[in-house]
């Protein structure tokens, strides 16, 4: 026999509302075994309520007990809750349960409907597809580099500013600033280098189709996730004039007969010479439009002779093999020719917008 | 950096033709971001003086002013205040246009008719001042009637924007561009002169001391001092050549210097003499945690290591006699020796310094200017003194009293060698494609400055000192190579298009990955593209507690970490379309998941740091395929149709569904978000391997994405790495079977069977009973209820044999009949 207070034997209380919640197999029964024993009306709200009519000494050590029982039996129920939610999500699972080979061909309603593949997607496979045709292979890399194949073997070196022309994401991983997420496709042009090199393969002539990130605030333009395609081609006698002529004949591919392509100077740490890669307009075909401000080019992207640097940081030598190198965006050129007026559309993935391609 | 046309063709007779010059400039690759016509619309716009200024009745912002300008007074209403009776102000009359197009009309403002507009500076688009009118009656000769651009020294003009790429530190100076247009155009470059300085017969050696104390990244510091200086407004060509270049006019001491650093390419820095501890200039390191208070007001503390290149904890600095610092070398002078209104004689600074130098310095500050950002381009190393020259030739024109202290005193530092760079004519040819003679590479470079000199077939070509970009033997080969093109011209370039024996094609793993987006596609899918950046949680609410990739410096913080699996984000995708009542869809993606490489089964590992000489773990990249399908009445079902389709499409004739699921031999990043009792494990029959899932997304999971409860979504992942990296995908070409011309037999036989027994150990059973006749065995009904024990279901089979060469006996079917039944009852079937 425990301490009675206001006519309730508090061991006995607290040892019914343990087995009364080990007896409960369901959330339900579990809530009303909580308010039978600590609700408003339980029998120890009453005792709390006998309280009152004690002296001061009196009912502060019996405040305390009644305190001490409320918490037992509290952790009573918090200990049966967590068994009866596993046996009831385990109650619910195998109601649910299916037999996946056991299912019915006839039984599966299937509305006749196309799929669609997502814009960009179908815009690598075009791009790869024109350059396959024109004897490239298509190579992949890894979206996560470490600073030598992103930066440094492509002649950017640590503590260099021109690190800077890139808002470079890095992971907590390695060395700090060590690893990133590859800011261009470019490193893949090292790992096939390198690759050639090891196994004695060389010439090269790929593309890189691949997802790239840059630390760049996203707005109707820019998405700081986007989709590059690089070109490299390593091999004997290969000139600016070679370089002109695929960009060219890539141009006429893919934009058109009457779009052409025009070379200017540019910089690029990888490539010596380099040159920007403009387009006529595909707006207004070169007569001069909103879109190209006037101009009747647009700019695609970046090429150029591939740098003696880099061909020394890869172990080719410059007097024997030259090579070039090319890039643009593919979501851009998803841009250019579906006229996306919001890039952030790519990634909403609104049926709407999805289902138009 | 904006370049007035007139700045350039005070260099040379360059035509005005902006559209011409704009095509040629992107030719150079100086490429024009925009340009704008300046001055135009102040043709009309006069002096006028202030005759009287009377209030409106009822306006207490506007007021009647009455101005001569040079005829009958006119009536103007203005809601201008800072000008009194007698003061010269702007009048654009009825009928001019002012810049950006704004009329001036005859208009009638509480009762009172005014003739035309009195201006403000910004108005008139010669400053940016708009708090009120442009009051000219400090000018000489600001008569009522006279042109403002008369009065002004303002003539008509476009501003060229121009990005000078980074290397090109020549081009950043309108000296640079006019001789780079000059050289397309063949016409000769001549300085303009603004007359000459008064020497005061002391070198500055007399007057002066300079000290270089690195030398190694000063090539040399060059101070002069001059006297006699009175600080006051710039003359108006200056300013307005300042304004229309972007830099505000200050006074005439420091825009001289910025004239100079605009025109040339060389900064220049003018202390005030008298503030300085001694007359005395010199260039040290800072000492750890030395301090300036720069001209911006901003105390600076200098020589410690910083998140800025290389952490170097160095930084160059100007100290004067007492070894105190008065300025950021190439960055940024201090505040208490600047020049000021009563500055007399002053200590004008030339240097040099170390690209690399300021370029750290100015990040690890987090300060640019406009002499930073040609320092850290490269600032040619014998410039100092001409720019010297020229600063104060500019200067004079306002102080008549200046002397200068000639010659300057320089403190010189390390000086590179000249760079020289030897090839052949043909050397050249092999990177650029066009053959062009050494007479031709000579005439094509002269013009830039470099020095082309014949040594039998090889040419000596010495590297201008503004060019500090062109690097030396072997590497600087291909440097030239694009001064010759870039000067011969991209546009005249032949394009010719090369030809290998190798052909082209996709790899293996690119064609799966493209003939899987076609089944899935042709199978009514739609392919999504989601995040691969994604917030942390996303991996708690899948139960997922891997450690995860994550960003050192995300953008947000819903971006942190690096995906592990794609089904939140094709979740996310549901949840966006159906708050757009598109609540039924069925999405794929292809793409990347990201495994730590603590816990990956197959780490990366490659090099990194400097010079590629340590090696770093780095993530498993996995492929995976993700199909999430929400439309009318999917579940787990249709994912196993789908499954069909995929298996046959792909081949994987080894695989099999396994139930219930282990997951101690699976990729957690796979398994994610599964429900337990409606999805199954795709595994190799033959090598055990898993790779992949079909099923269900479990409820709570739904749920943490926001996917309404109560709907259920099909599930399919497949780890497209693994199935390739495992050979499961078949590489051989399928053979044709032959199509039997004899009828085919079908039994149909319906079993019960246990609960606890998947009915693909009875189909398996049965296919093996069945033998090389049967061609297929179809569950065509599964039945549970009234008539059947609780612990069982009915399963009925329909079964097609055929042979090649005859018609099925009935005896013979009767036979593969009984042996199915018997193989059945192995696995605890019992026949209906």
């Amino acid at each position: 026999m425990g301490e009675v207070i206001g006519s309730v034997d508090i061991d006995h209380l607290v040892l019914a509302a343990a087995t009364a919640a080990q007896g409960a197999t369901s959330r339900t029964v579990l809530e009303a075994v909580e308010a039978e024993f600590l609700g408003k009306r339980s029998e120890l709200a009453g005792a709390h309520r006998s309280l009152g009519s004690m002296d001061e000494q009196a009912r502060k050590s019996a405040g305390a007990v009644l305190n001490a029982a409320r918490v037992q039996i509290q952790q009573a129920i918090e200990e049966c809750r967590v068994g009866v939610e596993a046996a009831e999500r385990s109650a619910l699972l195998e109601a649910d349960r299916l037999d996946l080979t056991e299912v019915v061909s006839s039984s599966i309603a299937s509305p006749v409907r196309r799929g669609h593949q997502h814009v960009i997607s179908q815009t690598q496979a075009e791009l790869e597809d024109v350059f396959i045709g024109m004897g490239f292979t298509v190579a992949d890399g890894p979206e996560v580099e470490t600073d030598w194949f992103n930066f440094e073997a492509l002649n950017i070196p640590p503590a260099h500013p021109a690190r800077g022309m890139w808002d470079t994401f890095y992971l907590e991983l390695g060395e700090p600033e060590t690893v990133v997420l590859r800011t261009h496709t470019s490193p893949v042009q090292i790992h096939l280098m390198e690759d050639a090199v090891a196994n004695d393969t060389l010439p090269i002539h790929a593309v890189m189709p691949g997802r790239c990130f840059r630390r760049d605030t996203p707005d109707a333009r820019h998405l700081h996730t986007f989709h590059q395609i690089e070109g490299l081609v390593i091999d004997r006698g290969m000139t600016f004039v070679d370089l002109a002529g695929v960009i060219q004949t890539f141009t006429t591919a893919y934009f058109g007969a009457d779009i052409s392509s025009r070379l200017r100077p540019a910089f690029f740490p990888f490539t010596e010479p380099s040159a920007e890669y403009e387009i006529t307009c595909t707006i207004c075909h070169g007569e001069g439009c909103r879109t190209c401000s006037q101009t009747g080019w647009i700019e695609l992207g970046g090429c150029g002779m591939v740098d003696p640097a880099v061909l020394h940081a890869v172990g080719i030598d410059p007097e024997e093999y030259s090579g070039f190198a090319f890039g643009f965006g593919i979501d851009r050129c998803a841009q250019m020719r579906h006229q996306i007026a919001d890039m952030r559309a790519l990634v909403e993935n609104d049926l709407r917008f999805v289902e138009q391609f | 950096m904006k370049i007035p046309l007139s700045w350039l063709q005070s260099f040379a007779p360059f035509p005005s033709d902006v559209a011409l010059l704009t095509a040629m400039l992107d030719d150079l690759g100086l490429v024009v971001e925009g340009s704008e016509r300046v001055g135009e619309g102040l043709e009309e716009v006069v002096c006028a003086r202030v005759l009287s200024i009377e209030p409106i009745e009822g306006a207490d912002k506007i007021r009647k002013i009455t101005v001569d300008a040079g005829g009958e007074p006119l009536v103007i209403v203005c809601g201008a205040w800072n000008f009194e009776e007698g003061d010269v102000v702007p009048l654009a009359p009825v009928g001019a246009v002012l810049p950006g197009g704004f009329a001036i009309a005859k208009r009638k403002m509480r009762g009172v008719s005014s003739h035309g507009m009195l201006c403000s500076a910004k108005e008139l688009g010669v400053g940016d001042d708009q708090g009120g009118l442009l009051v000219l009656s400090d000018l000489v000769g600001s008569d009522p009637g006279v042109k403002l651009m008369e009065l002004l020294g303002i003539t008509a003009d476009v501003v060229f924007d121009l990005s000078a790429e980074g290397n090109r530190p020549d081009a950043w100076s309108v000296l640079g561009v006019a001789k780079d247009l000059a050289a397309r155009l063949s016409l000769e470059v001549t300085m303009p002169s603004f007359g000459v300085a008064a020497a005061s017969g002391n070198a500055t050696s007399t007057s002066a001391s300079a000290a270089n104390a690195v030398p190694s990244q000063c090539s040399g510091l060059t101070v002069t001092a001059a006297h006699g200086v009175v600080v006051g407004a710039s003359p108006p060509l200056i300013a307005q050549r300042l304004a229309l270049s972007g830099m505000r006019p200050i006074n005439n001491v420091v825009d001289a210097s910025n004239y100079v650093m605009l025109e040339l390419g060389q900064p220049t820095h003018a202390y005030d003499l008298d503030s300085l501890a001694g007359p005395a200039l010199g260039v040290r390191l800072a000492h750890p945690g030395e301090t300036l208070v720069t001209l911006d007001g901003v105390e600076r503390t200098l020589g410690l290591a910083g998140r800025g290149l290389g952490q170097l904890p160095e930084d160059l600095v100007i100290v004067d006699g007492d070894d105190a610092v008065v300025g950021i070398a190439g960055v940024m002078g201090g505040g208490a020796t600047e020049i000021h209104e009563e500055t007399s004689a002053l200590l004008l600074e030339a240097a040099c310094f170390d690209a690399m130098a300021i370029a750290r310095t100015s990040k690890k500050l987090g300060l640019r200017s406009e002499a930073s950002n040609r320092f850290e381009r490269g600032v040619d190393p014998e410039l100092a003194g001409a720019a010297t020259k020229r600063f104060f030739e500019i200067l004079s024109l306002t102080c008549p009293e200046l002397t200068v202290d000639e010659p300057s005193l320089t403190a010189a530092g390390a000086r590179a060698p000249r760079t020289l760079i030897r090839a052949t004519p043909a050397r050249f040819a092999s990177l650029l494609g066009v053959d062009l003679d050494g007479e031709t590479i000579g005439t094509l470079l002269g013009p830039l400055g470099f020095l082309v000199e014949h040594d039998g077939e090889f040419l000596d070509i010495t590297v201008p000192t503004n060019r500090p970009d062109i690097r030396s033997m072997p590497l600087g080969i291909a440097d030239v190579a694009e001064e010759i093109v870039r000067t011969y011209g991209y546009a005249r370039l032949e394009r010719r298009f090369p030809s290998w024996p190798a052909p082209g094609g996709l790899s293996q793993s690119q064609r799966l990955r493209r003939h899987l987006r076609a089944v899935l596609v042709g199978l009514g899918l739609d392919e999504v593209w989601t995040p691969t950046l994604v917030p942390e949680t996303d991996a708690h609410a899948l139960h997922l507690d891997e450690p995860l990739v994550t960003l050192a410096n995300p953008l947000a913080e819903q971006e942190r970490a690096l995906r592990s699996s794609l089904l939140p984000g094709m979740l996310t995708a549901l949840r966006y379309n159906a708050d757009r009542r598109q609540d039924e869809a069925r999405f794929f993606e292809i793409g990347t998941a990201f495994t730590h490489p603590d816990v990956a089964s197959a780490p990366r590992s490659a090099k990194a740091g400097a010079g590629g000489g340590a090696a770093t773990a780095l993530p498993q990249e996995s492929t995976h395929l993700v199909v999430t399908l929400r439309d009318n009445r999917d579940d787990a079902t249709t994912a196993v149709a789908l499954w069909w389709a995929l298996h046959e499409a792909l081949k994987l004739e080894e695989a099999e569904l396994v139930q219930p699921i282990d997951g101690s031999l699976v990729p957690a990043n796979l398994l994610a978000g599964h429900h337990p009792t409606r999805s199954a494990l795709i595994r190799s029959r033959t090598t055990g391997v898993n790779y992949g899932l079909v099923g269900e997304v479990d409820a709570p999971v739904l749920e943490a994405f926001g996917v309404e409860r109560g709907s259920r979504v099909g599930l399919l992942v497949l780890d497209v790495t693994l199935l390739e990296d495992s050979g499961l995908v078949p590489r051989r070409t399928l053979r044709a079977t032959p199509v039997s011309r004899y009828p085919s037999s079908d039994i149909d036989l319906a079993f019960t069977l246990q609960n606890v027994t998947p009915a693909g150990r009875l189909k398996e059973a049965l296919v093996a009973a069945a033998g090389d006749l049967c061609t297929s065995v179809t569950l065509f009904d599964v039945y549970r209820g009234q008539g059947l024990p609780e612990d069982r279901r009915s399963l009925a089979y329909s079964l097609r044999f055929e042979a090649q060469d005859r018609t099925l006996t009935d005896d013979e079917v009767g036979a593969l009949r009984a042996a199915c039944i018997a193989a059945a009852e192995q696995v605890g079937a019992v026949l209906r």
